[in-house]
């Protein structure tokens, strides 16, 4: 099992090594962009990128690029957005703005969706049944930013309950009552899709596994049909739904760029989008191994995940 | 047991033997249902899906407003109606739903002006009944449904000599009045309404009027035009207003053009203008965006390049899969473990980053549309490839395989004979289900800002959503029609991609009659 754990992150860390190298050669050679505003002065821009270092050959760069990160994880400076600044201090301190809208909508998310998809399992094919299924199908399929759409109309516009956009950090603390209800209408607009896909799954593996003959047994042996439930089946659906689970709350923090454009969150997606747009390479770089890291992560997690919670699926190891 | 008959009857002589049945043929009994092949055995269980049948139909009207309304529409991308923006949806006249009417509350100044915009021309924005009351806070005030479409009112501007004529020839010809006589107060530089507007009597002749207007003793606006001795003046010899027959004194024609350096200063009825120059008057069905654009015609033109970028996607995305699956399922071994860390590798590569570094290389050279569909292409075989490799190893130790093999089949009769037609089912629902989720990615692509298809003559669902999401309070409707399209397709696909599923999956024969 530990074998099996150090080579998948070893494998990890080989991939996102060539995804990096990848993405900096193709980045490098594009032209650096020079002037962006008229008082700019563009023998200045010029001077301070010849001392950065932005005019030496791609491989010199390379390597100064990797010494930079690996020793002391400097990612450089941003050059068109936060001129001057250090690019992962930057990032950080957006970084728990977009943690947050997610650990939120997860936490409500998580209970939510479980509980629709054990009810629609229990009242399998009732009219329950039907209802939730159709609204999950509904949810799954529409993208996440008409919700925003319709949720930041009805609610913030029509409404007037909340506000349409996401308190920054000087007009509340980060951990307040009041920045969390701010923050309401994104966290509702992310946790549809999540409940949503959590109540399909649920629903599926428990039929599933309502349907196996330990359940008859059970039943037989005189256990209420909650005890037989909660005891057996939601062991055996979790083995599913938990990797899931652990794979979406790593997983959704990549996945909420649209929503941070909408509702105005100063998160990482935001500044990634900027960099994009203006095309700051530095902060492109470090984004782009976030968002790698990221999507990694989350796949290694999930499937150890499954080794800790079903003992006949170790893998790597002897039988 | 055996040995237990060999005991009892330890010797049959040969003559006790007798052969029966020699003189009858004996075949196996006709089936006696007919046989179906595989597709049209598919064919009759995604029939029986209601939902995904109309799914189905729902994906092929969608796609059919795609294709046609481009032609049928006098209006396309390229087509921008500054002053018709943010017109309301409107397919009915007058019913209160859907005709481009929206209910309004005016104070006095406002009334005022709105209905003074109607008494010249006949085009009055006011539809309806009119209600006066008093508010909360002692003011006056008047509700009532106001026609979006009648608003613009009118402009005063400086058109060339050409323009004068071909206009004037154009009121003769049609008897539609565009030309409208100009104000005293046109220099004014009114805050609220274009200066055309104030053509009567002002309380407050100065910038900050309010509209509010003076009566005569009936109860009327009193006209505020310039006025000449001279009828013909400004070079206009077009049709007069009813009422200009030069006054008391016969000498204070209304003025309805003034030279200037350039042309002529006029003003004109922007509704009537719209007439003239696009030959039909404005009638959006979906209404209109901050542009001017119409949002019926922009929404088929953007559903085009939608399906036509997806649908290529997936096809070369199939192709490219398939064959890369099925060489990796095929071979095995180490050629199976190399292809697959490759694909792992440029699998892991967040979508966003590859259509970025796609965009800002190829752009220049291809243009945006074909670098977003080489980013789409980059890393959208890898979905296929992993499902038919594993339809692949299910299928490559079937004895048939085998069989061929001995009989001296070479590889690639073998795989696109034999192997290649057991996983059809689960490629083409793949397929089919990863059109939504390319439309989904542009649109988000497109209305994040990094990939811009919003030229002047090619739009996106993506760039629509975008520009309505700016005046959501305001006017909703920009929103709403590109949202409703993306999503009515989206379940769709869905629900015509779980048809499918089911469908091509023989082991539900019969299941659920």
């Amino acid at each position: 099992m530990t074998k099996y754990v150090v080579k998948r992150i070893l494998l990890m860390f080989l991939t996102l090594f060539v995804i990096m190298t990848i993405c900096f050669i193709l980045i490098k050679l594009l032209p650096l962009p020079l002037v962006k505003s008229i008082n700019k002065d563009v023998a200045l821009q010029a001077k301070k990128y010849e001392q950065r270092g932005y005019y030496k050959p791609i491989m010199v760069q390379y390597y100064n690029f990797w010494r930079n990160v690996l020793t002391g994880w400097d990612w450089g400076v941003g050059e068109q957005l936060y001129t001057d600044r250090a690019v992962w201090p930057v990032m950080m301190q957006k970084l728990p703005y977009t943690v947050l809208v997610n650990l939120y909508s997860i936490l409500i998310a998580i209970p939510l969706g479980l509980i629709f998809g054990i009810y629609a399992a229990l009242k399998k094919n009732k009219w329950q049944d039907s209802v939730i299924s159709t609204l999950v199908m509904v949810f799954t399929s529409v993208p996440s930013y008409v919700y925003a759409f319709l949720v930041q109309y009805f609610f913030c516009f029509k409404l007037k309950w909340f506000n349409p956009v996401v308190l920054s950090q000087d007009q509340a603390p980060l951990f307040s009552g009041k920045m969390f209800l701010s923050m309401v209408p994104a966290v509702m607009s992310l946790g549809f899709g999540v409940v949503a896909g959590l109540t399909r799954y649920t629903r599926a593996e428990l039929s599933e596994v309502l349907t196996g003959d330990y359940m008859l047994l059970a039943r037989t042996k005189g256990l209420t049909k909650a005890q037989a439930i909660s005891r057996h089946a939601m062991r055996n659906a979790m083995v599913v739904i938990l990797p899931m689970i652990i794979g979406e709350f790593i997983g959704i923090l990549g996945g909420s760029l649209i929503i941070e454009k909408i509702f105005a969150i100063p998160g990482i997606g935001n500044v990634f989008v900027d960099s994009i747009a203006v095309k700051d390479y530095n902060f492109f770089m470090a984004e782009t191994f976030f968002y790698t890291f990221i999507g990694l992560a989350s796949g290694i997690l999930s499937d150890i995940s499954y080794g800790f919670i079903d003992p006949r699926i170790r893998m790597g190891s002897k039988k | 047991m055996e040995n237990d008959m060999r005991s009892q009857f330890p010797d049959i002589p040969k003559e006790k033997l007798k052969l029966v049945q020699r003189d009858r043929r004996i075949t196996d009994q006709k089936l006696e249902t007919k046989s179906i092949g595989y597709f049209k055995d598919v064919w009759l269980r995604f029939k029986k899906d209601k939902s995904a049948v109309v799914a189905f139909i729902l994906i092929m009207i969608l796609l059919l407003f795609s294709m046609f309304v481009p032609f049928i529409s006098p209006m396309n991308v390229s087509f921008r109606e500054e002053n018709f923006s943010y017109m309301l949806p409107k397919i009915f006249s007058n019913t209160g739903f859907w005709d481009g009417t929206f209910q309004t509350e005016q104070t006095q100044g406002g009334y005022d002006i709105i209905r003074g915009i109607g008494v010249e021309s006949g085009l009055s924005p006011i539809s309806g009944e009119v209600r006066q009351f008093t508010a909360s806070d002692g003011t006056v005030r008047y509700s009532f449904r106001q026609d979006s479409y009648y608003t613009p009112g009118y402009e005063i501007k400086v058109v060339g000599e050409k323009d004068f004529q071909a206009m004037m020839a154009f009121q003769e010809e049609k008897k539609i009045q565009i030309f409208y006589p100009i104000p005293a107060t046109w220099n004014v530089k009114f805050t609220g309404y274009s200066a055309g507007n104030y053509w009567y009597k002002l309380k407050n002749e100065t910038a900050t009027s309010n509209g509010e207007a003076v009566y005569d003793e009936n109860g009327d606006y009193i006209p505020n035009y310039l006025t000449s001795e001279n009828p013909a003046a400004g070079g206009y010899t077009g049709t007069r207003l009813a009422g200009d027959d030069g006054g008391e004194d016969g000498k204070s024609w209304y003025t309805y053009a003034m030279k200037v350096q350039g042309g002529y200063r006029v003003r004109i009825n922007l509704y009537n203008d719209f007439i003239y120059r696009n030959g039909f008057a404005p009638v959006f069905i979906f209404g209109t965006n901050v542009y001017g654009q119409d949002i019926f015609s922009c929404l088929a033109y953007g559903g085009q390049l939608s399906f036509i970028l997806a649908i290529s996607v997936c096809l070369i995305n199939f192709m490219i899969g398939a064959v890369y699956g099925a060489v990796e399922g095929y071979y095995g071994g180490t050629t199976d473990i190399v292809m697959e860390r490759i694909s792992d590798i440029l699998g892991y590569m967040p979508f966003i980053v590859v259509a970025t570094l796609f965009k800002l290389h190829l752009q220049d050279q291809v243009g945006p549309l074909f670098s977003l569909l080489f980013a789409f292409v980059l890393t959208g075989w890898i979905g296929m490839a992993a499902r038919v490799r594993m339809q692949f190893y299910r299928f490559k130790g079937h004895e048939y395989v085998l069989a061929a093999r001995t009989l001296g089949a070479r590889d690639r009769r073998l795989i696109f004979k034999h192997i290649f037609p057991n996983s059809l089912g689960t490629i083409i629902t793949g397929s089919v289900l990863a059109i939504p989720g390319v439309i989904f990615s542009e649109s988000m692509l497109s209305y994040l800002g990094i990939i811009d298809l919003n030229t002047s003559s090619m739009t996106s669902i993506g760039t629509m959503l975008s520009n309505g999401h700016d005046c959501l309070r305001t006017y909703p409707h920009v929103i709403l029609f590109p949202a409703l399209f993306i999503s009515i397709l989206e379940i769709s696909f869905n629900l015509f991609g779980n048809g499918l599923r089911d469908a091509f999956n023989p082991s539900l024969r019969g299941a659920g009659d």
